[in-house]
C-alpha cells in the first residue's frame, strides 16, 4: 500500500492504494465516483476518459500511484454542482446519446478538444474524438452537440 | 481487469533508474506512458514484479532542434504533434504521430516507451529507420549510440539490454532537395498499421541520390526495403520509377497473415503504401 494524495475535481483526497490500482479503480471504487465508466477496458473506446493535469487521458490504462499530486476532473467536476457544461447541454439538446454508457467520456474527450480548438469544423470534432466508442448513435448527433457546445461557448457570458 | 501485484519505483534521476534496474533484474520492467506495459499486464501477458516508472526524469523530457533535432525518450507524442518546428524539420515523424492511436493515447504514450517495446504494428520503428534515426542508449557500463538499423532485432524485442534506458533519439533535419513522409493503412478501431510505410528521398541534380524506407506492420518487425531502395536510387523519381520501384516491396522480408489482413493482401498492400509514401517524399523533395 502507498498513501496518494490527488485533486480531484477540485478538492483533495488523500487515500491508501495498491500499485496497481488504476485509476479509474480509484475514481470509482474509493471515491465513489461513478460518473468515470469502464467499457472495454483496453484503452480503445474512451468511455473512462478523464483530465489528468488538464490533458485527457483513459483512466483504465493509469496507475493511480501515478496521479499523486495531480488534479484530475471527472465528469462530475466539468460543471458545478446543479448545472450543466455547455457540453451536457448540447448532448441533451441534440439527442447525442441513447443508452448514455459512453457518454461521460465521449463529453471528456470532447471538453478537451474545445479547449484546444474552440471552433472545430465537424471533421475534426470526428478526428478530435476518435477515441471514443458509441454502439448507439452513429456519431452524427454527438458531432451536432460538440458544435453546439462550440457555438454556446464562443457566445460572451451575459449575452 | 487489474495487472498482478508488484513493488513500484519512482526514480527522479537516470541514475538511480539503472541502479533499481540493476537491483532488481529481470523482475523489474520500465513504465515510460504505459500504453503498451500497462495493457499487458492487464492482460497477464506481462507480470512484473517491480516497475520502475521514469515519468518523474524530467531530463528525459522535451524537445531540442539545433544541428539536428534531439527528442528526449520520455517525450509524448502529443508534445511531439504539437511541436510545429519539429513538424517542418522531420515531416515523416509529424505525419505518423498523428495517426498514432487516438489523442489520449498520444497525451501518455511516449516514443522512447514505443522504440523499447517494438510492436510490430507501431509507426514509430517505421519512421526510425527511414530517417536513419540514432538511438541513445545509457546502462551500467556507460552510454551507447544505436542505429534504428540494428535496432529492431525481431518480434517485441531490440537491442537494448536488459540493464540499459534508452534517454534520447537524434534525427537529422531535412535539407534541401530532401523529402519525408508517412503512409498508413490502419486497423480502423485500434489505428495499429496493418501496413505503414515511411519514406526518405534526397534528390541531386534531378535524380534521386539516397533513399530510405521503412515499413511496419507487415512483418514481424519494422524493416527497411533495400531491393525498393536501390531500385529508386539514380532514378529520376518520375511516378513511373516510383512505381517500377515500389513493385519489389515486400520481397526481403517475412509478412504475416491474422484476422485483420491475410499474408496476401499485406504484401499487396505494402507495394501500394510503399508507392504512396515514396510518392508523397519524393513531391517534397522538389
Amino acid at each position: 500500500m502507498a498513501t496518494i494524495t490527488v485533486t480531484v475535481n477540485g478538492k483533495p483526497h488523500t487515500n491508501d492504494v495498491e500499485p496497481r490500482t488504476l485509476l479509474v479503480h480509484y475514481l470509482r471504487e474509493q471515491l465513489n465516483l461513478t460518473g468515470t465508466h469502464i467499457g472495454c477496458d483496453t484503452s480503445q473506446c474512451g468511455a473512462c476518459v478523464v483530465h489528468l493535469n488538464g490533458q485527457s487521458v483513459k483512466s483504465c490504462t493509469v496507475l493511480a500511484i501515478q496521479c499523486h499530486g495531480a488534479e484530475v476532473t471527472t465528469i462530475e467536476g466539468l460543471a458545478p454542482q446543479g448545472q450543466m457544461h455547455a457540453l451536457q447541454e448540447g448532448f441533451w439538446e441534440k439527442h447525442g446519446l441513447q443508452c448514455g454508457f459512453c457518454t461521460p467520456g465521449m463529453i471528456m474527450a470532447a471538453a478537451d478538444l474545445l479547449e484546444r480548438n474552440p471552433n472545430p469544423t465537424d471533421d475534426e470534432i470526428r478526428h478530435g474524438l476518435e477515441g471514443n466508442l458509441c454502439r448507439c448513435t452513429g456519431y452524427e448527433n454527438i458531432v451536432r452537440a460538440v458544435r453546439y457546445a462550440a457555438e454556446k461557448m464562443a457566445v460572451p457570458a451575459g449575452d | 481487469m487489474i495487472p498482478s501485484a508488484f513493488s513500484y519505483h519512482a526514480p527522479t534521476s537516470v541514475a538511480e533508474a539503472l541502479s533499481l534496474l540493476q537491483q532488481h533484474g529481470d523482475e523489474a520492467k520500465i513504465l515510460a506512458g504505459g500504453h503498451s506495459l500497462l495493457p499487458a499486464m492487464k492482460l497477464r501477458l506481462a507480470s512484473p514484479g517491480v516497475l520502475i516508472d521514469i515519468n518523474q526524469i524530467a531530463e528525459l523530457r522535451g524537445v531540442v532542434i539545433n544541428g539536428n533535432v534531439n527528442i528526449g525518450a520520455l517525450t509524448t507524442w502529443s508534445a511531439i504533434e504539437t511541436d510545429g518546428e519539429l513538424a517542418s524539420v522531420c515531416p515523416a515523424l509529424a505525419e505518423a504521430v498523428a495517426l498514432i492511436g487516438d489523442i489520449q493515447v498520444r497525451n501518455r504514450g511516449t516514443i522512447g516507451g514505443s522504440l523499447a517495446h517494438a510492436d510490430p504494428a507501431a509507426d514509430a520503428p517505421a519512421v526510425m529507420l527511414a530517417l536513419n534515426a540514432q538511438i541513445r542508449v545509457t546502462g551500467p557500463g556507460g552510454t551507447r549510440t544505436i542505429a534504428a538499423d540494428d535496432f529492431f532485432t525481431d518480434m517485441l524485442s531490440t537491442a537494448l539490454e536488459p540493464d540499459e534506458l534508452i534517454t534520447s533519439i537524434t534525427l537529422n533535419k531535412l535539407g534541401a532537395g530532401e523529402g519525408s513522409a508517412y503512409s498508413k493503412f490502419a486497423h480502423p478501431a485500434s489505428r495499429y498499421a496493418i501496413v505503414g510505410v515511411a519514406a526518405y528521398v534526397k534528390l541531386s541534380g534531378g535524380k534521386v541520390s539516397a533513399c530510405r524506407i521503412g515499413v511496419t506492420g507487415a512483418g514481424p518487425k519494422a524493416v527497411r526495403q533495400t531491393a525498393v531502395e536501390q531500385a529508386l536510387i539514380g532514378s529520376d523519381g518520375s511516378a513511373e520509377a516510383i512505381a517500377a520501384a515500389a513493385a519489389h516491396a515486400g520481397e526481403e522480408m517475412d509478412i504475416l497473415g491474422d484476422i485483420h489482413a491475410s499474408e496476401g493482401y499485406r504484401r499487396a498492400m505494402t507495394k501500394v503504401y510503399v508507392k504512396r509514401a515514396l510518392t508523397s517524399a519524393v513531391a517534397r523533395a522538389r
